[in-house]
């Protein structure tokens, strides 16, 4: 059984108060933002309509990936093939064209091509995108990695005044039922009644969505230091050579990949990139088939010259288990349901986050620090201490 | 006024609902088809407390 005493409770009454105001208004807009980042892929189809692939039976063999980077190298004279990647929901293949390793905002030009007919499709504008503006205030306030990293330090004073507001929780409900909620009483008791009850029942919702949203905000920099760590020993026989000056075919690089790794499907291919990848490789990404390995990647490079095949061991832990936790901070792997019942709990945070600054900015009107101090002196007289 | 209540009955609820809540993220992400529905079930659950705690006063407004 917890044992509290009286100071520990003020104690952790005032890590929930600070941790919260430091993190309630980028919060807020978090919610506000993520409520449409939820039905992101339905917005997009609706919002942003596409030219759709042809539909094939199943079994249709898949064109040349390179006739589809030849076609697209045409269309952006100067520019690089940068990666090729596949829907998830339609049979495309998006050809990314890019200025240098490391392309800025708005730099890569896509080629959208269908992956059966090899046909052309289209080449998306760049129009101003809703969801993609939500994502971008949502995930770095339009500020790059700093913001990033800025909203990761957000979302663990989240994650601190979610474990302290359920410290404290106990102590304000020493005298009330679980779920009391007096909607004939004064505002102040209401709101406090309905902060208590929707901060309770999400709590578990809200954890969750905290943790992953920190792991998500540090993802690339964990990527960069694997990057570190495995690059020098695949390219470390490469010291003193040449840079290659001819790329081996991306259809044989794929075609060795799936047979080397045959119960994965590949999602992307990273062009030689000393960036982000290998400047010798191209960098094929692999997942597996089923609902938990679907979320394991494993990257195999490819030799662009000889065609020499490299396969990892998959990602370290700290990335798997980042791959595998990051569907649970956008609800979006269970069917439309699951998204309808994710918004739902953001609104109810979004009532908990309000909530929590109403009875702050009532404060002098109606101090929780002297209920608390009430609470806890009535507690004493009780039974000779707070909570054994 | 009554003796203050045991621990038990302070997060005895939630801690069922956190439980319910955490079967529920999990059982879609690792399954699908039928783990997918009792997913939704179990995440139902929460919002359903809330909608049935408030739907009605359920206090004495002279406590507290």
């Amino acid at each position: 059984m917890a044992s509290l005493t009286a100071n520990t409770v003020r104690i952790w009454y005032r890590v929930h108060k600070w941790t919260s105001l430091v993190c309630t208004a980028f919060l807020l807009m978090a919610c506000i933002t993520g409520l449409p980042l939820i039905f992101g892929d339905e917005l997009r189809d609706l919002l942003e309509p596409h030219v759709a692939p042809v539909s094939v039976p199943p079994g249709t063999p898949t064109a040349s990936i390179d006739k589809m980077v030849a076609v697209a190298q045409a269309k952006f004279p100067t520019l690089h093939p940068f990666n090729v990647y596949w829907d998830d929901d339609e049979p495309r293949l998006f050809v990314n064209m890019s200025p240098s390793a490391k392309p800025k905002d708005g730099e890569i030009k896509s080629a959208v091509f269908d992956v059966h007919t090899g046909h052309f499709l289209e080449a998306p504008a760049d129009r101003f995108s809703f969801v993609s503006f939500c994502l971008r205030l949502h995930m770095e306030l339009f500020m790059g990695l700093p913001g990033e990293l800025f909203m990761g330090v957000m979302a663990l004073s989240f994650v601190v005044s979610l474990a302290s507001g359920a410290l404290v929780y106990g102590p304000f409900m020493r005298r009330l039922r679980f779920g009391t909620y007096r909607s004939e009483a004064a505002p102040r008791t209401r709101w406090f009644d309905l902060h208590n009850l929707l901060g309770i029942v999400t709590l578990t919702w809200a954890l969750v969505v905290g943790a992953t949203g920190i792991m998500n905000a540090i993802s690339t920099p964990l990527f960069g230091i694997w990057r570190a760590q495995t690059m020098p020993q695949i390219l470390a026989p490469y010291r003193g050579k040449a840079m290659p000056s001819h790329f081996e075919s991306v259809d044989a690089a794929i075609k060795d990949v799936a047979s080397a790794l045959p119960h994965n499907e590949i999602s992307s291919v990273l062009f030689p990139n000393a960036v982000f990848g290998s400047p010798r490789h191209y960098v094929v990404w692999t997942r597996g088939k089923t609902p938990v390995t679907s979320r394991l990647l494993t990257p195999a490079l490819v030799d662009v010259e000889n065609g020499a095949l490299t396969v990892t061991n998959g990602l370290p832990w700290y990335l798997r288990a980042l791959e595998v936790s990051r569907p649970l901070h956008f609800g979006d792997y269970g069917g439309l349901p699951l998204k309808v019942l994710w918004a739902f709990f953001d609104l109810a945070l979004i009532v908990v986050l309000v909530s929590g600054v109403y009875l702050w900015l009532i404060r002098r009107r109606a101090p929780v620090e002297k209920e608390l101090n009430h609470l806890v002196q009535l507690e004493e007289a009780q039974t000779g201490a707070f909570a054994r | 006024m009554s003796l203050s209540l045991p621990f038990r009955q302070i997060y005895g609820p939630a801690i069922v609902i956190g439980l319910i809540t955490l079967y529920g993220l999990l059982s879609a992400l690792l399954g699908d088809g039928i783990w997918d529905v009792l997913s939704w079930i179990a995440l139902a659950i929460p919002l359903v407390v809330i909608a049935w705690k408030c739907s009605r006063d359920n206090g004495t407004s002279a406590g507290a």
